[in-house]
């Protein structure tokens, strides 16, 4: 036993053993989610649009039924916020647990992460991980991912199957799984929400919509300092 | 000295430390990694920002190795 474990002869495996459990998704891939995304703004246009025509229609027909017409606007209006409200959750703290086990878990996930991350992390709860689909933060249940290119935005939802973890082991959770397998932690984790960054933005907790904005703002500076570079 | 900690309720606990000469040492950290896969947990070698390895045998050269519970969508 002793001989099959020694420095550089052991058997690494490759890919999240809980992908089982989500069998049937194929992987996540840039294009997989650039499609998923455009989906899903098609879904919510679906949802919206009817809401739109309709209110034209009736005030176009019977201006009288103008408070009507006013009404679905708004519904049309509503429909989209409350699936990026349902995308900012995946980001909102869920509550801490005993401050001995909390600071514990924190050596560790400082350990774990750079110092610009732990600063951030400390700021906004947050762990920011580049990958090769984008930007990530991480948060105690749930993800946002920004791509490389483009203003939008994923939010998904995923989380340590022990509820009883300190807050910091359950972001170190998310942390160890992504890097592992960035592109099985993308399919095993389920979509809240893909739109606008500014739609999810203005839903965001003031913590997080900080860490949104860094991202966004080092990703530019960073693509700026590369095109002069080139 | 290499170390296999668990995330845990408690924010995370040693379960062994160990040296490659140490052949006790590796032994009992032999025991306490298969006990804890056993029971569900997986381990993990990180590698820096985007990187980490998946392990299914202690990788006794690894100055750390991380016991995991499963994670998955909410």
């Amino acid at each position: 036993m002793l001989a099959s474990t020694v420095a550089g002869s052991q058997p690494r495996s490759t890919g999240l053993p809980e992908l089982a459990s989500v069998y049937w998704r194929p992987r996540a891939t840039q294009r997989s989610l650039r499609r998923t995304g455009r989906l899903w703004t098609l879904s919510t246009i679906s949802q919206t649009v009817p809401f739109v025509i309709t209110a034209v229609l009736l005030g176009a027909l019977k201006p009288i039924t103008l408070p009507v017409g006013l009404i679905l606007l708004a519904h049309a209006w509503i429909i989209p916020e409350l699936y990026a409200a349902r995308g900012a959750n995946v980001v909102t703290p869920r509550g801490a647990g005993a401050p001995a086990a909390e600071e514990r878990a924190m050596l560790l996930l400082g350990d774990l992460i750079g110092h610009q991350a732990r600063e951030l992390y400390a700021r906004t709860g947050l762990v920011q991980e580049r990958g090769e689909l984008g930007v990530w933060l991480l948060g105690e249940a749930g993800a946002l991912l920004l791509p490389p290119a483009g203003r939008r935005v994923y939010c998904l939802c995923v989380k340590a199957t022990d509820p009883k973890l300190p807050v910091a082991d359950r972001v170190a959770h998310l942390l160890l799984a992504l890097r592992s397998d960035e592109s099985g932690f993308a399919t095993l984790a389920n979509l809240a929400f893909s739109g606008a960054r500014w739609r999810l933005r203005r839903r965001l907790r003031a913590p997080a919509r900080e860490a949104l904005d860094h991202v966004v703002t080092t990703t530019r500076a960073n693509r700026g300092a590369a095109s002069r570079g080139a | 000295m290499s170390r296999l900690i668990r995330m845990d309720q408690t924010g995370h606990t040693t379960l062994a430390e160990w040296t490659e000469e140490d052949g006790e040492a590796v032994q009992a950290a032999l025991v306490a990694f298969r006990a804890q896969l056993d029971e569900g947990y997986f381990a993990v070698v990180s590698r820096g920002e985007g990187h980490a390895e998946q392990v299914q045998e202690l990788p006794l050269d690894e100055p750390l190795v991380i016991l995991r519970r499963p994670i998955a969508g909410g």
